[in-house]
């Protein structure tokens, strides 16, 4: 599988990240070193195998479904780069 | 006393509980040690303020008669610790400004068992690399030099493994991804323990990839992290992979009789092109612990080869979810608006100005296995290589193995900026370290010999899962044959 400069720049897209159009191709090169690298586990015989979706035998935890947090809306929005009247603000969304 | 810094974490213990130093006085020593040791770049957040005030409320304590495991112990603790009202970076310029309103679960516990924070310690961004280049800090410098050039204290944990080795804390935390902890514990001869997945709470640690983060000490001996350990573990409701199991007392089990134990030797280990000096600090580890009395057994783990692919699959995979959140919206950097730019361009303006080159690299490539169209061919075979690597270690264990010896890192430390560009060759640092994190285990780096320049080198022991007082017991035995005590000279 070969990276090319579009996929290159739909993947940074998918991943909201600007890249400036001047680097997709060093980008699409890295990319396609990493993958060459992942390309290796083609080789390994996985039929049958389950995928692991915990590495420890263990289930998960229930607990009653009650609220056990909350009420700290000024905590919240304390951090935040730009908060006004209790709301974090962002640009406009819709027109 | 002279030089309290230098202490350990069971020695300067000790002497507080006999009142032959105060934690205020410990806690001095060290603050002074950070302020002469600025052109290491480990310390990135100092909080002396905190540090006294807790050193003192040690010392009342101590005086009560109430001193729990870590009472009085200076540490510093690692910038991906969320640490209340004190910035917590993971050294990543998008987390600027950001002052976490809680406590992660392992600070927490190391507090409440009264140790001292002396500040917050550099480390690569979001733990993304070997090296601590890719902090956004600028780079921590390893205490160990042979000529001109700076070395590289290892990464991610740099920051942490710099400030142990040069006496400038008792000990600290870090974080072990795919070896963060143990790598550059090698790489400037200290110890340093990533106990197995579960163990540590995740809590407040700002995550990386989340099947294989875990926290762990950073120390001057195998019992000064058991003491440490004991006091970071906890069962924590807050993190649904947390271990409901009991936590043993880790440095009771330090007798150093491993005699009847089986350590296993994997042939797939020995890989091509490696150093001898490596080869031989492996020969004379496996030589200590036969004369310690353990029985050694040649084993096969034949899917090691692909545990360094499948985790380059599966940890960008969780890292490109898991730093979705890093959005410009809830906290951090925000990039400034241009006329005209919406939602979508405030969250792609400030990923690429908050995020430095390897983890967008990451984030991107995890965001491509993850993809439509290459999610089974990608990040489903990878879990699957996973499960087979899992496989390998229970197999041995089944036979009977008690724990395993490798080399900690491939190679001993190199010269800051001498790596190439090619992202891959920094991610064989890991080749020996990250089969551990796959398969959850717990391992421990153990300074073990130096190289022909005086480099400190390190190795490993990976024990069965639970079982770290049991692996902690071997690195003991291990560490009390390899004598290890050379110093770096102090340059800083």
């Amino acid at each position: 599988m070969s990276i090319d400069e579009s996929t290159a720049a739909r993947v940074a897209k998918l991943a909201r990240i600007k890249v400036e159009p001047e680097r997709l191709p060093a980008l699409a090169v890295e990319f396609n070193t990493i993958l060459g690298f992942i390309e290796q586990l083609s080789e390994v015989d996985v039929d049958g195998v389950e995928p692991m979706t915990s590495v420890t035998p263990q289930r998960l935890k229930r607990r009653e479904d009650i609220v056990t947090d909350g009420s700290q809306q000024e905590a919240i929005l304390t951090n935040a780069p730009d908060a006004r009247e209790g709301f974090f603000a962002v640009p406009k969304v819709v027109e | 006393m002279g030089d309290l810094n230098k202490l350990g974490l069971a020695e300067a213990r000790d002497a507080l509980r006999a009142g032959d130093v105060t934690s205020v006085e410990l806690t001095d020593a060290c603050l002074s040690a950070i302020d002469g040791a600025g052109a290491l770049n480990a310390f990135v957040h100092h909080t002396p303020e905190i540090a006294r005030t807790q050193a003192a409320a040690a010392d009342a304590r101590i005086k009560a008669g109430d001193a729990p495991a870590m009472c009085g112990l200076p540490i510093g603790i690692k910038d991906l610790f969320c640490t209340k009202g004190v910035p917590s970076q993971a050294g990543s310029r998008i987390l600027e400004g950001f002052l976490p309103q809680y406590e992660s679960t392992v600070s927490q516990n190391l507090f409440d068992s009264g140790a001292v924070m002396l500040g917050k310690l550099n480390m690569d961004e979001f733990a993304m690399g070997s090296s601590n280049e890719t902090s956004v800090y600028g780079n921590a410098v390893n205490p160990w030099k042979v000529d001109s050039r700076q070395l590289t204290p290892g990464g991610s944990s740099g920051g942490s493994a710099s400030a142990v080795a040069a006496d400038l804390c008792l000990a600290a935390t870090g974080t072990d991804t795919g070896g963060s902890i143990r790598q550059p514990a090698a790489f400037v001869g200290i110890t340093g323990i990533k106990p197995t997945y579960g163990r540590c709470s995740r809590w407040g640690v700002v995550a990386f990839a989340s099947s294989l983060d875990q926290a762990g000490p950073m120390t001057k001996s195998v019992r000064d992290a058991a003491i440490m350990l004991e006091a970071m573990c906890s069962h924590d409701p807050k993190d649904s992979t947390s271990a409901d199991l009991p936590v043993p007392n880790f440095e009771a089990m330090l007798t150093g009789d491993i005699k009847g134990k089986k350590i296993g030797i994997p042939k797939e280990y020995r890989m091509d092109g490696m150093p001898d000096e490596i080869e031989a600090l492996w020969a004379n580890g496996t030589a200590m612990l036969r004369d310690a009395g353990a029985e050694i057994v040649d084993i096969s783990l034949p899917h090691t080869k692909y545990a360094l692919p499948a985790y380059y699959v599966i940890a960008p995979a969780e890292a490109s979810s898991n730093l979705a959140r890093y959005d410009g919206v809830r906290y951090g950097h925000r990039a400034r608006l241009d006329q005209g730019d919406g939602i979508t361009e405030m969250y792609e303006k400030t990923r690429a100005e908050g995020f430095g080159a390897e983890v967008q690299r990451r984030v991107m490539i995890g965001t491509y296995v993850l993809s439509a169209g290459f999610y089974d061919a990608y990040y489903n075979r990878a879990r699957r290589v996973r499960t087979l690597i899992k496989k390998d270690f229970e197999d041995v264990f089944a036979q009977g193995i008690d724990a395993i010896l490798t080399p900690a890192t491939p190679s001993a430390a190199f010269g800051l900026g001498e790596a190439s560009d090619d992202p891959v060759e920094m991610y064989l640092n890991d080749v020996f370290t990250v089969t551990v994190n796959m398969a959850g285990l717990p391992g421990i780096a153990v300074p073990a010999g130096q190289d022909a320049q005086g480099l400190p080198l390190g190795l490993q022991l990976i024990g069965r899962p639970w079982e770290e007082g049991d692996l902690l017991n071997t690195a003991y035995a291990l560490e009390a044959r390899a004598g290890f005590v050379a110093k770096p000279e102090k340059w800083w």
